[in-house]
């Protein structure tokens, strides 16, 4: 590997490979996946349940660790790292949206934003409380930094966890099934958010299984059965915000 | 994390479920609080003995006559008194370590006044025992040396004894009746309550123990002698004075003494091997009360990690380590503990006082006391804590995640 992809590359696996034991028989979640995605790309990851998308998320995000197969994030090898090491490179270099936000409740949105920046171990942002509201500045909500999550709207409370994948500056945005939990509206000014994102430069990983949402992505990596059944770009990638223009244009009613 | 950031994490779990988070400490604030109010009820009465033995008289002395071999037989002591007035005149004469002595002659009797009766112990006593057991008169006064050599009728009355015979009069003054021997009153003792054996020291008559020895009993032979000693420290080397004295007087080797010589430390040592006794009991009840106190709070810390689970898995998806996960559960049923402790302590001192008053009992709650109660709550909430709180470190995130 040069020096160069070093610093293109972001994601770069070679042959992943996961087997659970599930008593006597042995499942093959991963059959030797080769993935590279370099810095500034925005991907969907799609496939049905069972495919093997969601191993592929966790290893990935350095929350499971391959059988085998190497991996490297931002030209550092993750894979065999000790949990603890794991847990650092979460902190440094990823940042997670989940479908269902897991925002902790009873606790601000700027306290839920700072919570990652309160477990960095280098102290790379000296004032986490500044960070934590330029981070919610990011995604909209600066006038919303003392809400509580039950105080927020469902589209509200992904900003918000959006803000936390952000705060720690990231080489790596993963989202799983970002717009899941949302309705269409809200789903479209997620991915508007996640496009002003990655137009910043910011890589992101979404995975998603509908089709709809994947068009707002420039390229798609299919996987089904462990294996990566096609990764190709997308010619005509939609842009959210002039979508929502659309939305609003035809009913400005209910806007909301 | 900054110690800061768990100690508020720690706290704002614990004010989410307010009245679980006190159920769970009411073991330990029962339990502090129990030990607070056991052990200043057992101090005040450490307090209390050590008093009642100092109002024997400090650095007091006291000779028994001792065991007499009659043919071989060994009588056991007190068997036959050896111990004569002049034996305490002799010591009064000789010893130089010593602030005073006297004899002192027993006897029970029927005593006559105003009228009425009552049963006393009739105590004959030399004018240095105000001295001796440091028993000043509350009106009147004590009879003087010349009281003694003219073997006058004068009577110092314990304050029982003024109560029961001249109720609401005044005792000094009056006339009484002792085996059909006038006496005229001269004084009332101070009050000086129960002894550390229980009997009332205020139930006696105080005479010159020339007029005991004469108009009473007619015996020469006393039941004891008592005397002081100047210090505390001097109080062995005063002892062996005292009998070489006697062992001249009743001309005995050493070795074959007839009388025994003691002082208070015995009773002291007596005294507070009992109350040691009584703290190793109050330790044992404390500490099975924080015993189950602690499983309370394991108890509710496994419960709590189950429910926070998702919280877990999102905290280390963010890059908590296990360690992170760890302190804060561990920082969490300290506080808990810790907060229990104060509560317990609160409540029990305030309880000590408060049953103090009441009862009339008195209570000591110690610095000791204070900081060993709460050292202990701390100690409970790190080791009953520090199983659950691994249970959530070693959370696997992939699932803590997905746990619903």
């Amino acid at each position: 590997m040069s020096d160069a992809s070093v610093n293109d590359t972001v994601i770069q696996t070679e042959g992943l490979r996961k087997v659970y034991h599930m008593g006597q028989t042995e499942v093959h979640a991963l059959r030797g996946v080769d993935i590279t995605v370099t810095r500034g790309e925005m991907i969907a990851v799609m496939g049905a349940s069972g495919s093997g998308k969601s191993t592929l998320m966790n290893i990935l995000g350095c929350l499971d660790t391959p059988t085998s197969g190497t991996y490297h994030l931002d030209g550092v090898r993750v894979d065999g790292l000790s949990r603890d090491q794991l847990a650092d490179v979460r902190n440094q270099k990823i940042g997670f949206v989940f479908q269902g936000f897991n925002l902790l409740a009873r606790t601000s949105a700027l306290e839920n934003v700072e919570l990652p920046l309160l477990y960095d171990r280098q102290r790379r942002f000296k004032n986490t409380k500044e960070q934590a509201a330029w981070a919610l500045e990011q995604v909209g909500l600066g006038d919303r930094t003392d809400h509580h999550p039950s105080e927020l709207s469902g589209g509200q409370q992904q900003r918000v966890a959006i803000a936390r994948a952000l705060v720690t500056q990231p080489s790596l945005l993963l989202a799983d099934e970002p717009t899941g939990n949302l309705d269409h509206r809200t789903s479209i000014e997620v991915m508007a958010l996640f496009q002003e994102l990655n137009d910043q430069g910011i890589t992101i990983l979404l995975v998603t299984h509908e089709h709809d949402i994947a068009g707002y992505h420039r390229r798609i990596i299919e996987v089904r059965d462990g294996h990566i059944l096609r990764d190709h770009p997308v010619a005509e990638c939609r842009i959210a915000r002039s979508y929502l223009e659309q939305l609003d244009a035809e009913e400005p009613v209910g806007a909301l | 994390m900054t110690p800061m950031n768990l100690v508020r994490i720690a706290g704002q779990s614990i004010l989410k479920n307010k009245m679980r988070a006190l159920l769970t400490m009411l073991g330990i604030i029962i339990g502090v609080g129990a030990v607070i109010v056991m052990v200043a009820v057992g101090l005040g009465a450490r307090g209390q003995i050590r008093e009642s033995i100092q109002s024997l008289g400090s650095n007091m002395i006291i000779i028994m006559p001792g065991a007499a071999t009659t043919g071989g037989v060994n009588m056991g002591a007190g068997s036959f008194s050896r111990l004569t007035v002049e034996d305490s005149e002799k010591i009064a004469r000789e010893a130089t370590l010593i602030t005073g002595v006297s004899p002192v002659i027993n006897s029970m009797a029927q005593v006559i006044g105003n009228g009425t009766n009552w049963r006393a112990l009739i105590n004959g006593v030399s004018t240095d025992y105000e001295v001796i057991r440091d028993w000043p008169t509350s009106s009147g006064t004590w009879f003087t040396e010349s009281d003694v050599r003219g073997i006058r009728r004068v009577a110092v009355l314990g304050t029982t004894v003024a109560e029961n015979l001249f109720p609401g009069q005044e005792a000094v003054g009056q006339r009484l009746q002792i085996r059909n021997v006038p006496f005229d009153v001269i004084g009332v003792l101070a009050p000086k309550g129960q002894s550390a054996g229980g009997q009332d020291q205020d139930d006696r008559i105080l005479i010159p123990y020339t007029t005991a020895n004469t108009r009473l009993s007619g015996r020469s032979f006393i039941g004891q002698i008592v005397a002081s000693a100047a210090t505390e420290g001097e109080l062995p080397v005063a002892q062996e004075e005292i009998r070489e004295i006697l062992r001249e007087s009743h001309e005995v080797q050493p070795g074959q003494d007839d009388f025994t010589v003691r002082d208070q430390t015995d009773l002291a040592a007596a005294a507070s091997s009992s109350t040691e006794t009584m703290g190793m009991l109050l330790a044992a009840i404390a500490s099975i009360s924080l015993l189950v106190g602690g499983i309370g709070i394991m108890n509710i810390m496994l419960v709590s990690v189950t429910e926070r689970t998702r919280e877990i898995g999102i905290r280390m998806a963010i890059g908590a380590r296990g360690k992170d996960v760890l302190t804060q559960f561990l920082v969490e049923s300290v506080v808990m503990s810790l907060l229990g402790g104060l509560i317990g302590l609160a409540l029990g001192v305030g309880g000590a006082t408060v049953l103090g008053n009441l009862m009339g009992w008195s209570t000591e709650v110690s610095p000791i006391t204070v900081a060993v109660a709460i050292g202990f709550s701390a100690a409970v909430g790190v080791f009953f804590g520090f199983y659950p709180a691994r249970k959530a470190a070693a959370l696997n995130p992939i699932d803590a995640l997905r746990y619903e």
